[in-house]
């Protein structure tokens, strides 16, 4: 086992200094009755060249993007992660290091996660960023957990166009939490802030999404002054990479912005590891969950970086913690940075224009029925097919090209509909291949 | 060093990024962005070397030891890293068709199935991400089983121990259940009259870390989980302390009902700074019902996800959970087949051997044969010669250690919690020996060596006083704070506790 140093020499050596006579008896303190006798039930050992190739094998099975030319989005992107993200990453220094509760060994994690909440207040418009969440569903858990307290509300309002998983985490939650989740259908494609606005009263909070899960651009201003006209807290679940193009939530009233950062620095991974990102107005930044990083000085009045607010988290205030989250996305949010720092403000425009032209392109190209008329889109956008849309995606993988997302899945009456999303790695010669397949399949 | 904001100027980038002839698109006025985001501003030469000084004022278990107790640091192999970049894993659309997904779902119900072997319990969810998140998803369950039964309203009540994970009481506040603490004993078990006494019929179950924080197994394991199971509750196993017992003694023939994994503790997926971890949830077959949606599931050859689960809590994390870690667990555990118990047994051979050498130096609160970590005192240090806990952690920088968790559990004054792993040679365990050994001496001969320390790392002491007090949580550009200006002191917040 190449993982494991003790010789024999070493063991007897140890085991005398501990004075026992076996490792058995090193375990004399469980009871018989639940030691476990015999070999556990699991396939023999692989070397390492074995388990390459076992491996190998599963990922063989796998069709992922580099084989199947892909437009599918619905909140996991095939945006283009850059070569200095993988080094970075791949720093032992960073890879092996734990969450930094002693900042003279952390030095390079805590500047780093200082940095990363920066560019989130930069992207969102907020004053203060937690450390990172789990994803883009659970920092939607979270918020509402931030508002309930804040306004001392317990009803949730949800955009339906706030992408379903996103949804469910919350109302998953929402039972141990206490809260009242309610839902305000779409109208067209999209939020009508009136309608928002009546489901808001007494509401702790409002969370829809921009652009939203069509793929559509809400009229984000107006959707958040529906929610602070009833008093409850407007929160915008966003994309990262649209915010070179899309106005900041925080410059249009918006007390807190949350979402899912895997298009800005993640891989696809078949959906994680990944980060959410939590940012928030200056208000709400001693209610946030998770870990933050501060800034402050050493006996010698340098400068240096520390988890802070503690007092907010649970290996401090336990049962009266503001959340339970211990170990969060660190690694993830850190690639997030780096992607960041490598596109800089003229790269994250530049990405955002080409996805939008090649949206509108893709969308004149395919010369389909869009599902929504008369609205605006991101990257994404779906259109009628006139078929079940899992048998186009089932005709037009066998030509070689993944068409998108069959969004019925998720809403009724949309069953003949796809959700195509395109990102910058998408050339106009790709859309133009999926246009002779979807012509194909279609006929 | 400066911040990467401070190194940006304008009109350098790293990016270059594909331009196609197309016409621009429109963005809506009242939508576009006014000012663009203060992102730096570098190009890639000037990235690369800021991130990799970065990580040099960093210490990873790469670096050198890191006996973090109740984290477990490990050495990480690194195929895994190989491994998860395999186009076929990190290029894989989480709405792939299931047809084009066979190899990612047939990892994780080969995981599924191993941590149920491993556990002693039959069915499985990878969905959460984190040990924390295992715990709310765990007590979700519990709920649900309950309001299932009828008995929803009544068990309003979870037990857990005064050793525990802060993670434990805060998931507790989280799911809306009230909390119950029972004491431990003298022994470092739990208190068995105590928990007698406070079970009852609204209870709705345990909470429980075995071996526990303090490295300790419960020698009466088996009564407390008559005592639950008698009143009709059920026992929650928190895996944090998974990695002394694997082949060795099974949470499920313990008698626990739900169990999770932290998936970056026990099975070596690294710990990123401080994530991405993974907290899959194991559960005997009443609780199967209520596991989060989808389900990996086999039907003959083909695996597929189900998500016709009609009592199920819901989704607690997007999509399927973090596909990566499972890989590089998966991975780890094939590499040692059924030899994983030699993993236990080695992790529990390095912390008695480190404990024999340390326990004249340090005091023992409870003089048991530890597991795979155990907790030494400082209190006689500090009554002889005013030295803290946290001056012997800081001192131990100074030797080139990662300190272990300090003034956890809480039941431990000046406590050091430390997790050596079976990763570590001898020779490696000898030198933390003799650095813990030539503290406890300077301790009492110039004790002003661990109030100064550590004098070798990038920064002193910091003062995290003045971090909560002044809240400086971004770089605020023009506007950003001087604060060296104000005279720091070294105020550390002294709960510390690692997991």
């Amino acid at each position: 086992m190449g993982q494991l140093s003790l010789t024999d020499a070493d063991r007897e050596e140890m085991l005398a200094a501990i004075g026992v006579a076996s490792v058995d008896e090193l375990f004399r303190d469980i009871p018989a009755g639940v030691r476990f006798r015999g070999e556990l039930d699991l396939e023999p050992a692989l070397s390492e060249p074995e388990l390459v190739r076992h491996l190998e094998e599963l990922a063989a099975r796998n069709v992922d993007t580099t084989r199947e030319l892909s437009f599918l989005g619905a909140g996991i992107y095939d945006h283009y992660v850059p070569a200095v993200v993988d080094a970075v990453l791949q720093r032992g220094e960073f890879l092996t290091a734990y969450t930094p509760y002693q900042p003279e060994m952390s030095q390079g994690v805590l500047q780093a996660i200082f940095e990363y909440q920066t560019a989130i207040c930069e992207l969102t418009g907020m004053d203060v960023s937690n450390a990172s969440g789990y994803d883009g569903t659970t920092v939607a858990a979270d918020a509402c957990f931030v508002a309930k307290h804040a306004t001392g509300r317990s009803k949730i309002v949800l955009a339906e166009t706030l992408a379903p998983q996103v949804r469910q985490v919350v109302k998953t939650y929402a039972v141990g939490f206490g809260l009242e989740v309610v839902e305000v259908p779409h109208s067209g494609g999209t939020t009508d802030p009136d309608r928002l606005a009546a489901a808001a009263s007494d509401a702790a909070a409002v969370i829809f999404q921009q652009p939203n899960v069509f793929g559509i651009l809400e009229d984000a201003p107006a959707l958040a002054a529906a929610a602070n006209g009833a008093g409850a807290m407007a929160i915008a679940h966003v994309d990262p990479i649209s915010l070179g193009v899309l106005e900041a939530p925080g410059n249009y009233g918006c007390a807190m912005a949350i979402g899912e950062g895997q298009s800005a620095g993640n891989y696809q991974s078949y959906a994680g590891p990944h980060y959410g990102f939590l940012a928030a107005k200056a208000e709400y930044t001693r209610r946030l969950p998770g870990r933050i990083i501060g800034e402050t000085t050493d006996l010698n009045g340098e400068r240096g970086y520390v988890l802070t607010l503690q007092t907010r988290e649970q290996h401090i205030r336990r049962e009266k913690a503001t959340s339970n989250i211990t170990t969060n996305q660190t690694l993830l949010a850190l690639a997030g940075l780096v992607h960041l720092s490598w596109l800089g403000p003229q790269g994250l425009r530049e990405v955002g224009e080409t996805c939008m032209s090649l949206g509108a392109y893709a969308r004149e190209r395919l010369g389909l029925a869009p599902a929504f008329p008369g609205t605006a889109t991101f990257k994404e956008f779906a259109v009628r097919i006139r078929r079940p849309a899992r048998d186009v995606i089932r005709d037009a993988r066998a030509h070689g090209v993944h068409p998108g997302y069959a969004i019925g899945r998720d809403y009724e009456g949309m069953d003949d509909v796809l959700l195509i999303a395109v990102t910058e790695k998408r050339t106009p010669a790709d859309v133009d291949q999926l246009a002779q397949v979807l012509a194909e399949v279609r006929a | 060093m400066d911040l990467i904001y401070e190194k940006s100027r304008p009109g350098r980038r790293a990016s270059t990024l594909p331009r196609y002839d197309l016409p621009a698109a429109e963005v809506p006025a009242e939508l576009r962005r006014a000012e663009p985001p203060r992102l730096p501003e570098l190009a890639e030469p000037e990235i690369v070397r800021h991130f990799t000084e970065l990580s040099t004022r960093n210490f990873g278990i790469d670096t050198g030891f890191y006996p973090l107790g109740s984290c477990t640091m490990k050495h990480n192999p690194r195929v895994n890293e190989r491994l998860v970049m395999l186009p076929g894993f990190k290029d894989l659309h989480p709405c792939q068709e299931e047809d084009g997904a066979q190899g990612a779902l047939e990892l994780m119900w080969r995981l599924q199935e191993i941590l149920q072997e491993v556990a002693g319990l039959h069915a499985c969810s990878l969905q959460p991400a984190a040990g924390s998140q295992g715990e709310l998803t765990g007590l979700m369950l519990m709920r649900a089983y309950f309001e299932d039964i009828g008995e929803g309203e009544q068990r309003d009540t979870i037990i857990t121990v005064d050793t525990a994970h802060g993670t434990n009481p805060a998931s507790v506040t989280m799911s809306g259940y009230k909390l119950e603490k029972v004491a431990t004993d003298a022994r470092g078990n739990l208190d068995v009259d105590d928990l007698r006494a406070k079970v009852n019929e609204r209870t709705a179950g345990l909470m429980l870390t075995n071996p526990s924080t303090l490295g300790l197994f419960d020698e009466h394991i088996e009564e407390v989980a008559a005592i639950f199971h008698d009143a009709g509750s059920l026992l929650y196993y928190d895996g944090a302390n998974l990695n002394a017992v694997c082949g060795i003694s099974r949470p499920g023939d313990m008698g626990f009902d739900i169990v999770h994994i932290n998936l970056h503790k026990t099975f070596s997926q690294p710990h990123g700074g401080g994530g991405p971890g993974g907290g899959p949830i194991v559960v005997r077959e009443k609780l199967e019902p209520f596991l989060p949606v989808p389900a990996v599931v086999r039907d003959g050859d083909e695996f597929r996800l189900d998500h016709d689960r009609p009592k199920s809590i819901g989704k607690v994390r997007g999509f399927t959970g973090p596909f990566g870690v499972f890989v590089r667990s998966y991975a780890y555990i094939r590499a040692y087949g059924p030899a994983l118990r030699e993993m236990s047994e080695v992790a529990v051979l390095n912390a008695n051997y480190l404990l024999a050498r340390l326990r004249d130096a340090y005091d023992l609160p409870y003089d048991r044969l530890c597991m795979h970590e155990f907790v030494l005192s400082a209190r006689r240090l500090k009554r002889e010669h005013g030295v803290s806990a946290l001056d012997v952690a800081k001192r131990l920088m100074d030797y080139g250690y990662h300190p272990p968790t300090i003034y956890f559990p809480l039941v431990v004054p000046e406590a050091l919690m430390i997790e050596p792993t079976e990763t570590e040679p001898k020779e490696r365990l000898d030198g933390f020996v003799d650095a813990m050994l030539a503290i406890a001496r300077e301790a009492a001969e110039s004790p002003e060596l661990l109030h100064e320390a550590p004098t070798t790392r990038p920064v002193r002491r910091l003062d995290e006083v003045k971090a909560a007090k002044r809240a400086v949580v971004k770089y605020g550009f023009e506007e950003h704070p001087d604060l060296s200006g104000e005279a720091g002191e070294a105020r550390q917040l002294e709960a510390q506790k690692g997991a």
